[in-house]
């Protein structure tokens, strides 16, 4: 998981989305077909090519208010037809961090 | 413990009201992100994977009780209960939000703490010895001539924006606990010949994605001119220093690529066209700042009380005491490390619950002053030798008296891929992994001194170039591995470490390890020759052939 | 943009030059470095006030032989993360003695301010008209200084040592 911070180029490489954090809280939250934002990973909109992915990324990073670092991010469909990250890096984003916190939440 | 005054906590009030306005901007639109992001880095506060993170400062890891109470409640009021103390001796909140942030600044500036230039390309915390102003070797107290950079620095307005970050540290003892050499500037307090205080000044150390060892620039600065000194270093950085590349920005890159002496050159023109500076530091100034300075009223104490011959006895509290309890310039008191790298805990982690239990402890045991060291462990710096049995049974308590200080379980790690947007890989679970490889404290104790970084990307914030065994995460198709290393040091022989093979995935770092451990145990001279000497004296070849025999 | 001059919004008497445009004889201008030292005694010397924008990317060195002839020195902020100019200024104002205006350009903003004011600068072409309108509120934020620059303004240590004395005479 290279920082997708250091994205340059646009290309996908599968099904993708766009994400970020809210500003006012830092909450990750996925860019919607609705020129929107959800927490909920299952309302982001995908993206199947670089085009698509660099328009919906324009529009993302168009929010400055709303959202901060936006970036395109992979995910995987299952059988079922859901939406799940597509590395440790969106699934640490989008479940929580892998070990135990210290305080129960 | 430095006492702010009116001046001190008027500067911090502003900042805060500064903060608030810049922070009503950023949430109405009126500031972008991009002109925001730098203001709010200058007060401490990050966008990582699942939130902001909230660096606060902790000046050169010192604390009062109160403060750290203040800590604890922050932790409750606007986080989830607990903090991470850093490998800079500040305390860290994963999950504060922008918005609440004025108030959580607010808050703290009531006992004198801030979060200004933690981060952002400024000058950032003044780091020193956990030790400071008690240890037995130690020539005078640093933190006198740190608070002094500290205020020297603070919203300065020449060195606000240079061209990356720039760290301090500052050490007065022979072995450098503050890891001096491997920082922007590292400054070694000594006296000269004639009995005059002065630096030993080194420029150009620092991790990251090209680790350097510092270069002294000069061998001796005296106190008074050390202000000016520094303002000419920064000067040359700030106009010299890279702004196209922000992997080569750093000061180490500019004195490597000039060279140490034509960067001294530079450093000493500029110096000597300042002429006789106002920043110099005369007498009736440095006595101002070290008026600040309260230190405890000791009392006069037997080096081997009652209390502490009866508990002899226990072993447990035994191997507690020779592990965590080091010796205090002042007889009968002693400086107690307080471990925060549990067995399977996450390092350099505290809740709020514990905090406010050490603050108590701190209050009854320590003079309510409370130390942050870069591994990530606190001290109570003023306990009473005849303290320490009842001290020690408070502390295990709380869960901090592991007694594995300095040993192979007292692992350093930054936050890694659980927390950090700049991450390639986890670092936690694996340290959690190797403190349960390695709870047994008999064979930690056999083991001796070792010291485990582990970084989950190049920034290296968790000093893994300067472990005895470092272990650096990164990528490979998509999955985490690990580069491991061996032979680096962070004292006063500091060292890079060496890589000794190909990078190993996640499940096998600990069985690594493992096998690092034990081709040292065969290998090692004598039993008290330490690991670090050990890899000094054959080199890397032994072990990489044992642990690359069957990879 | 608005010019910031004295705190407060005001007119900007002198006019940007291009480097391809004539220089008129009198009236204020500024010009671009590289077209200053090109002819530095002629452009010195004429009837109207002369300025010049100087790059942050060279010393101010080559500029010191005709400060006292300038009336205006405009120093650059490419963007407001780049500090060089911060140097640059104060070796002008504090070792070279520069009397003249000292013109904060580029991107010129809000949270800026007290810096620029504690470097030397005494005008600045702001880029936003609201941060221009808040310039004299925002050089109010900060009472208390560390450092000392050469904008007069006495540091927390020397006041600290001020009261001590005073403390002491007091007795």
């Amino acid at each position: 998981m290279t920082s997708p911070l250091e994205q340059k180029k646009i290309r996908i490489a599968g099904p993708s989305i766009v994400t970020a954090n809210r500003t006012w809280d830092g909450v990750v939250i996925y860019r919607t077909a609705q020129q929107g934002w959800s927490a909920d990973l299952s309302d982001a909109a995908i993206v199947r090519t670089s085009d698509e992915a660099r328009a919906l990324l324009a529009e993302s990073v168009a929010d400055d208010v709303g959202a901060v670092g936006a970036y395109i991010a992979p995910v995987e469909i299952n059988g079922g037809g859901q939406i799940k990250p597509g590395n440790l890096r969106e699934h640490i984003r989008s479940e929580g961090v892998t070990i135990d916190l210290p305080v129960p939440a | 413990m430095y006492a702010y005054d009116e001046l001190d906590r008027t500067l911090i009030n502003e900042r805060v009201s500064e903060f608030r306005d810049q922070v009503k901007r950023r949430l109405s639109g009126e500031l972008t992100e991009d002109e925001f992001k730098m203001l709010r880095l200058q007060n401490g506060v990050y966008l990582q994977l699942h939130a902001y993170m909230f660096r606060v400062a902790i000046p050169y890891g010192t604390l009062s009780s109160k403060q750290l109470r203040r800590l604890a409640h922050v932790a409750r009021r606007y986080d989830r209960g607990y903090g991470h103390f850093t490998t800079r001796q500040n305390i860290q909140f994963n999950w504060i939000k922008l918005a609440e942030l004025p108030d959580a600044l607010s808050d703290l500036a009531e006992v004198g703490i801030h979060a200004m230039q933690t981060s952002g390309n400024n000058t950032r915390n003044v780091t020193s010895d956990q030790w400071a102003g008690v240890a037995p070797d130690e020539v005078e107290d640093p933190r006198i001539w740190s608070e002094l950079l500290r205020q020297y620095t603070t919203l300065h307005p020449e060195f606000s924006f240079l061209p990356r970050k720039f760290k301090f540290a500052i050490t007065a003892s022979k072995h450098d606990r503050a890891a001096i050499k491997v920082h922007d500037i590292g400054l070694r307090l000594h006296k000269n010949a004639q009995g005059e205080t002065g630096f030993e000044v080194l420029v150009g150390g620092g991790l990251g994605r090209t680790p350097f060892i510092g270069k002294t620039i000069k061998p001796f600065v005296a106190g008074r001119d050390l202000l000016s000194y520094v303002e000419a270093i920064l000067r040359v950085y700030n106009q010299y220093g890279r702004r196209d590349n922000i992997y080569k920005a750093r000061i180490k890159i500019l004195v490597h690529e000039l060279g140490i002496e034509k960067f001294a050159k530079e450093v000493e023109d500029e110096w000597l066209q300042m002429g006789d500076s106002v920043l110099a530091l005369d007498d009736a100034v440095v006595e101002e700042i070290r008026s600040r300075f309260t230190y405890p009223v000791y009392e006069k104490l037997p080096h081997m009380p009652e209390e502490l011959k009866k508990a002899a006895h226990d072993p447990h509290f035994e191997a507690w005491r020779k592990n965590s309890v080091a010796p205090h310039k002042v007889p009968g008191y002693a400086i107690v490390t307080l471990s925060l790298k549990p067995v399977g805990g996450p390092p350099g982690d505290a809740t709020a619950d514990q905090m406010d239990a050490i603050a108590a402890l701190a209050d009854k045991y320590s003079f309510s002053e409370i130390r942050v060291g870069h591994e990530q462990n606190l001290a109570l710096p003023h306990v009473a030798r005849r303290d320490l049995p009842a001290l020690w049974r408070e502390l295990d308590k709380i869960g901090v008296a592991t007694p594995n200080v300095n040993l192979v379980s007292d692992i350093i790690a930054c936050p890694g891929l659980d927390y950090c947007s700049l991450a390639n890989a986890r670092s936690i679970p694996i340290a959690q992994e190797l403190t349960r490889r390695f709870a047994n404290h008999d064979t930690a104790n056999l083991i001796g001194r070792l010291h485990i970084n582990i970084s989950g990307c190049i920034n290296a914030c968790g000093h893994h170039h300067v472990g005895h065994i470092g272990i650096l995460g990164v990528e490979k198709n998509g999955e985490e591995f690990y580069q491991i290393t061996i032979g680096g040091r962070a004292d006063e022989n500091a060292e890079v470490g060496t890589l000794i093979g190909p990078a190993v995935p996640y499940g096998e770092v600990a069985d690594v390890v493992e096998d690092i451990v034990e081709a040292y145990l065969a290998l090692r001279a004598r039993p008290d020759e330490l690991f670090i000497d050990t890899v000094k004296r054959l080199g890397v070849e032994p072990f990489r052939e044992r642990v690359y025999a069957t990879r | 943009m608005p010019l910031v001059k004295n705190g407060k919004i005001s007119g900007d008497a002198f006019v940007h030059v291009a480097d391809d445009a004539e220089i008129p004889d009198d009236g204020a201008i500024l010009i671009s470095s590289a077209r200053f030292l090109d002819d530095p005694q002629r452009l010195s010397s004429r009837a109207g006030k002369t300025g010049v924008i100087w790059p942050n990317n060279r010393d101010v060195d080559d500029l010191v032989p005709y400060l006292d002839r300038l009336a205006v020195i405009g120093l650059v902020f490419p963007t407001f993360r780049d500090g060089r100019a911060y140097s640059q200024a104060r070796l002008l104002r504090e070792r070279h003695l520069y009397r003249g205006e000292l013109r904060a350009t580029g991107q010129v903003l809000r949270d800026q301010f007290v810096f620029m004011l504690r470097a030397g600068f005494d005008a600045f072409e702001v880029k936003k008209a609201s941060d221009a309108e808040a310039f004299a509120l925002t050089a109010k934020r900060y009472s208390v200084f560390y450092q000392p620059t050469g904008d007069g303004r006495i540091t927390a240590l020397h006041q600290r040592m001020q009261q001590r004395h005073s403390e002491s005479a007091g007795q």
